[in-house]
């Protein structure tokens, strides 16, 4: 089950159903917007906010992500990026604001329609299958893209073993790829904590993503083991997929992102270049307390 | 106490249970497929079955069949029974397809509590059961003699008949394919990333719904063929006749641990082979009290059934 702190969607949405007392952004945003429309863009993320009953967990935060690129969305604990991260995966489902993945609103489709339609995603706890073996749970994800029916499965026709095989050979490879092959056979929940976070990233892989969302995929793991992981990512964009990386280790992302988002208390407080948000003000502030404190 | 009758017809009273406990096992199915993936417990699986018994004898009736027609020869009786088992497994299906969309689904749209869920399931059992009574005048019908019992193996003073042969070879066959199907398919595998976590497998392009309407229809096509088991082993059926086998089904189920497909077939088997034990040593009477008491007493000491509950205990 999910985690009892953990509100469902559907409750969400309920209190998402009450009145908003905030204006929604003005035409004149809008225009503007239009304005700076960046025509690379994959995912935009358009004036959002969502609210928890009278909490406001993100306010209206704007950023978009170009294709081909690491991203990096950061802050303090707290911040909003998992709630960030939750309404672009269509767990969440803004207040206001939209989010549009190569064009179309994604706002209120189902998680699998997401899934399918490219983007893919790894949890901040690992959530695996875990009575499934490591190839198993990658074929899972490899399955979203195969087009067989009930029938042809039931009666096991040429077309579904071609696509079984098909299936089970790229899952191979992908755990080829994250270095986790010879425990392709293991039930998963034997894995390791740093093998059962590579095979999370498989999984996800396997769906053909065009973006993947990684949540936190350094937690709890020593520097040796985080280089490593930091190359996979490297390795990963190489294959053409955009990465949206979740961090709140500042260091960690500086090394490997193209551009960087901070939150902050739900707010956008910087936008830029590892080294331009190392030096903004105010993410030195957030991140080290409040200038008159530090000072 | 009778031991000397359950000692000298032990061989009869177990291959008698055994060809309960199969029907019990392919009935049992159904509520571990829809515990598995949902932990629910669907009550409306009892008239699931009840309208396979139905279904059969209405087929066999439009051939002009009734409980008084001559025995049909050899080649008419194979395709009797492929007709009479196709009727089962569609209707069975359909009206299980049904249940799920008419009582269950709005709920789940709705993100109704669990408590809602089980009510929606004995309403949607009565209701069903209520129809089949008011449509036939609560009378029992019978069933035509399409497979003529006799004896083809004797050992000692056991003898097996065909019947009992086809009864467990059909149910051992079932279950062979539907574990198959669950554990080497890729909608079995969908299946148990449902059960395993229903929230990853949705992000990880499994529909959910799709996922759901299978288990009930794979429980269905099962309860399909034990009720045409049924109907020859007993060779009546009414409109109460899902209630009690329900009943003994779900127990196997929970018995064999909820939830996993293995446990429904050993603990199906169990349940009819103590079922008519206990019939030997107390007399028929105490068939049902007796078999209960043992059950009682097995899950005092394991919980959680005899194999575990193997699709359950994975969702954390």
């Amino acid at each position: 089950m999910s985690e009892p702190h953990m509100d469902t969607p559907e409750e969400l949405d309920r209190m998402n159903a009450r009145p908003i007392d905030e204006p929604a952004p003005t035409g004149a945003d809008q225009i503007l917007d239009q304005g700076v429309r960046d025509p690379d863009a994959l995912l935009e993320v358009d004036h959002v906010t969502l609210r928890f009953g009278g909490v406001v967990a993100l306010n209206d935060v704007s950023f978009s992500l170009r294709k081909g690129e690491i991203f990096g969305l950061i802050g303090p604990n707290g911040a909003g990026k998992t709630t960030c991260f939750n309404a672009m995966t269509g767990v969440y489902r803004p207040t206001s604001g939209a989010i549009r993945f190569q064009g179309q609103s994604i706002v209120g489709k189902k998680k699998h329609e997401i899934t399918r339609g490219g983007i893919a995603r790894t949890f901040q706890n690992v959530r695996l299958f875990p009575e499934m073996t490591a190839l198993e749970n990658v074929m899972v994800g490899a399955d979203a893209h195969h087009k067989t029916s009930v029938i042809s499965a039931l009666f096991r026709l040429p077309r579904h073993w071609q696509e079984e095989r098909s299936g089970r050979e790229r899952s191979l490879e992908l755990l080829e790829f994250v270095g986790i092959r010879r425990r392709a056979g293991d039930v998963s929940r034997n894995l390791s904590y740093g093998e059962q976070r590579r095979l999370e990233i498989a999984r996800a892989l396997a769906t053909n993503p065009t973006l993947l969302c990684l949540d936190e995929p350094a937690a709890g793991f020593n520097p040796a083991e985080k280089a490593e992981l930091l190359e996979l990512i490297r390795r990963i964009r190489d294959t053409g997929v955009t990465v949206l990386l979740i961090e709140h280790d500042m260091r960690l992302v500086m090394g490997v992102t193209d551009r960087i988002v901070v939150l902050e208390f739900g707010k956008k407080i910087a936008e830029g270049t590892p080294a331009e948000v190392r030096d903004n003000p105010a993410v030195i502030a957030a991140y080290l307390g409040v200038p008159t404190d530090a000072a | 106490m009778n031991f000397s009758g359950l000692i000298d017809n032990f061989g009869p009273l177990t291959v008698a249970g055994l060809a309960q406990g199969a029907i019990i096992a392919l009935f049992a199915l159904g509520y571990t497929l829809v515990y598995g993936v949902l932990r629910l417990i669907n009550f409306a699986h009892s008239e699931v079955f009840l309208v396979g018994t139905y279904a059969c004898l209405i087929i066999w009736g439009w051939f002009g069949l009734d409980q008084n027609s001559a025995r049909p020869d050899f080649g008419a009786m194979l395709g009797y029974m492929a007709l009479g088992l196709v009727a089962a497994i569609v209707v069975s299906g359909t009206v299980a397809l049904g249940v799920e969309l008419v009582a269950y689904r709005p709920l789940r749209r709705r993100n109704a509590p669990p408590l809602a869920f089980l009510i929606t399931a004995i309403g949607a059992s009565l209701a069903i059961s209520e129809f089949v009574g008011v449509a036939t005048h609560r009378n029992q019908r019978g069933v035509p003699p399409i497979i003529q019992a006799r004896t083809v193996i004797t050992i000692g003073n056991t003898h097996i008949t065909n019947l009992q042969i086809l009864i467990i070879a059909l149910a051992l066959v079932m279950m062979f394919v539907l574990d198959r199907f669950i554990n080497g398919s890729r909608l079995g595998r969908g299946i148990r990333a449902v059960a395993q976590n229903p929230d990853s497998a949705a992000l990880m392009g499994v529909n959910k719904s799709r996922v759901i309407s299978l288990v009930f229809l794979l429980g269905g096509l099962m309860a399909g063929i034990a009720a045409v088991m049924y109907d020859l082993k007993i060779g009546v059926t009414k409109y109460d006749a899902g209630f009690l086998l329900g009943i003994d089904a779900f127990t196997a189920a929970v018995l064999g641990g909820i939830g996993n497909l293995r446990g429904a077939l050993l603990g199906g088997l169990l349940l009819g082979v103590l079922q008519s034990w206990a019939a030997g040593l107390f007399g028929s009477n105490w068939l049902h009290a007796a078999a209960f008491v043992l059950l009682v007493l097995i899950l005092m000491f394991r919980p959680s059934g005899l194999l575990g509950e193997s699709l359950g205990r994975a969702r954390a």
